[in-house]
């Protein structure tokens, strides 16, 4: 009895001194590993910063190194010879990313206006998970498609079944900053037009479009930056063509009697290159200086494209903040 | 005379009932803005139909043993025999490493951006990770051959390959590696690299979407820093943190140009890591030109139609997992 007694009297007393120096230990474990959480967060974002200065650095060195003027107003030379440029492909990049944009922008804009009018009807939610399913098609299954589509059925390559490629890559991307922008559009704006006795369609290209027009550019422009990047959709349906020359088609045409439209047409026919088409291809050329002509080509396209990103976010950043002032 | 009189009288009066019964227009608006958005719909479907008419030969001909694991697989433009299971591995062993790669990485950037980070870093760090997503996938794939690859990818595949003789490890890391470096290993690098960024974004944003409430709630408990994020705030997000890494896998998956360059693009004779290989992208990528035969060709459309399949697949679980986060958040708001 006593002993029992005694017994728990000893534990009673060692209990506590013994949580006590286990809250001690567990509170400075707890601290340890707050620390070592929070540390490696820290290095995970070192790490993943890591790849992009080292891609950055070295394209802008070693691209930096090999750019010349010949570059953009030289046509390329026969495989063998050195120098030349890479003028057709600069004209390949624009030709296919505007023919993109025509293709996309209009159909885009359109469709985001469905989509904000009537989020909850069947075709509404139904057309914005088509719309994230297509953004989440591999650009290759894309090119395919195309090929299928375009190339197979008119039996040759072309810039515009490349256009169509790269229009089908943009459309999310517009249909979604168009549809975010429109719901910015203060639903005050809306509803004074409409009590003006605007019909919808009024409303929606007077009042809503302009109101939200440049957000939308920027979006359009963010997406046109990424199809000049694309590659992969172009393989088997602009091809690629070292003697695209687009004045000299256009004139040739031309002189043969054609209109101006089918002079043009004869030109977004043609199979073309682009920056990033060259650049796969030049990237395992044997010669040394197409390589180098690839490190060129890497340069301006990263230029290119960094500096329409950064200045379309900044942007951004800048209206939102005026907004979040006011 | 007088009849033509009549029927100028009537015409503006049909137009106003015209006018009426459009709404002023707005009947055509609708329409057209409906027929514009169903074309987008259309447009997915005649993707899938398109590439499902174009393979019918090869899919007559392989039936389901073109997409099934053989041990004897063959993709012989000469005897015409095709299997995709070469690719189909390639594609998922590079996508999965990549995964393993850049989760931890990812997940740890998120955490930095939306909890540890000071105000003033927060922004021009997210900015350059989203960059990264930006830069074309030709430009890694240059930087992947001749920087990344003997630089990085070659003394580990190095390294690798006298692991290769632990048993255990033989049939994944048997080397030797090729001097290039090209190998299945650069091109799950090279992915990692290129998908760490969306998933950060897109886990970073789940972290932001999760209220203040939740955080504060667990440090009044006495949780430290690292307790809250890892008890409450990642257990909270789970279903946007897995659907971020399911979208990060469905970019993996159809990665064509980078992936194409630095793979190597030859038949795996073995399961190896360290030995070049093809994925069903890159594949379709680098023979398509080349293939003269129809059975070649339709063989190659339909190593896209089994892509397109699985990353539409992938996408729509990884758009229900995130929606539920939203769903979650706001109602958790509302409350």
């Amino acid at each position: 009895m006593s002993t029992t007694t005694a017994g728990i009297a000893g534990n009673a007393q060692a209990v506590p001194s013994q949580r006590f120096s286990d809250a001690k230990s567990g509170l400075a474990s707890r601290h340890a590993t707050n620390l070592a959480v929070q540390a490696v967060a820290v290095l995970a974002t070192v790490l993943a910063l890591i790849p992009l200065l080292w891609i950055i650095g070295y394209v802008i060195y070693q691209g930096g190194k090999s750019i010349n003027v010949e570059l953009f107003t030289e046509m390329p030379r026969p495989a063998g010879m050195l120098g030349g440029g890479v003028l057709h492909s600069i004209q390949g990049t624009v030709i296919l990313t505007l023919l993109a944009s025509i293709f996309a922008i209009p159909p885009g804009v359109f469709a985001a206006f469905y989509v904000v009018y009537w989020p909850n009807t069947l075709l509404g939610v139904a057309v914005r998970s088509a719309t994230d399913i297509l953004s989440g098609v591999p650009s290759i299954v894309i090119g395919l498609f195309c090929y299928a589509l375009l190339v197979k059925t008119t039996g040759h390559y072309s810039a515009l079944a490349g256009g169509v490629a790269l229009a089908i890559l943009m459309l999310p991307t517009i249909i979604r900053t168009t549809e975010e922008m429109l719901k910015l559009v203060p639903r005050t704006l809306y509803e004074a037009s409409a009590a003006l006795g605007a019909p919808e369609w009024k409303t929606s290209l007077s009042v809503m479009l302009p109101t939200a027009l440049n957000g939308i550019a920027t979006g359009v422009i963010l997406g046109m930056a990424r199809a000049a990047g694309e590659t992969a959709p172009l393989l088997f349906t602009a091809l690629g063509n070292d003697r695209f020359n687009a004045p000299q088609i256009f004139r040739g045409s031309r002189a043969l009697g054609a209109s101006v439209p089918q002079a043009l047409f004869d030109v977004v026919n043609q199979p073309v290159d682009s920056l990033p088409l060259t650049l796969y291809k030049y990237a395992s050329h044997p010669s040394p200086d197409r390589v180098e002509q690839a490190w060129a080509t890497a340069f301006v396209l990263l230029v290119l494209v960094l500096a329409i990103n950064i200045m379309a976010r900044s942007w951004v950043a800048r209206q939102t903040a005026k907004q979040r002032g006011r | 005379m007088l009849h033509s009189r009549t029927s100028a009288q009537a015409t503006p009066d049909i137009l106003i009932r015209l006018r009426k019964s459009l709404k002023h227009g707005d009947r055509i608006w609708n329409a057209g803005t409906a027929a514009i958005a169903t074309l987008v719909l259309v447009l997915v479907f005649s993707i899938g139909a398109m590439l499902w008419v174009s393979s019918e030969a090869a899919r007559k001909q392989f039936g389901l043993g073109f997409v099934l694991p053989t041990a004897d697989y063959a993709w012989n433009p000469v005897t015409s025999n095709f299997q995709a299971w070469p690719f189909i591995y390639g594609t998922l062993v590079t996508s999965l490493l990549a995964l393993v790669l850049a989760v931890p990485v990812s997940l740890g950037v998120a955490i930095f951006l939306a909890e540890l980070s000071p105000a003033w870093l927060r922004g021009p760090v997210g900015w350059m990770i989203e960059l990264l997503v930006a830069i074309p996938s030709v430009i890694y794939g240059l930087w992947g051959v001749y920087v990344f690859l003997p630089a990085f990818v070659r003394p580990l595949g190095v390294f690798l390959g006298v692991l290769g003789s632990v048993p255990g490890f033989q049939s994944i890391f048997v080397g030797p590696m090729p001097e290039s470096g090209s190998s299945l290993l650069a091109a799950s690098f090279v992915l990692a690299i290129m998908i760490t960024p969306t998933i950060t974004a897109i886990t970073r944003d789940v972290f932001l979407a999760i209220s203040a409430d939740q955080r504060e709630a667990s440090l009044a408990l006495g949780a430290t820093r690292a307790e809250t994020i890892l008890r409450v705030l990642v257990p909270y997000g789970g279903s946007g943190i897995l659907g971020a890494i399911v979208l990060g896998l469905g970019r993996a998956l159809g990665e064509t140009m980078a992936v194409t360059m630095v793979i190597g693009n030859s038949l795996m004779g073995s399961y190896s890591l360290l030995q070049p290989g093809y994925s069903m992208a890159s594949v379709v990528a680098s023979q398509f030109l080349e293939a003269t035969d129809e059975l070649h060709l339709t063989a190659l459309i339909e190593v896209g139609l089994v892509l397109f399949f699985i990353t539409l697949l992938l996408n729509i679980i990884a758009r229900w997992l995130v929606s539920r986060i939203d769903r979650q958040s706001s109602r958790t708001a509302g409350a």
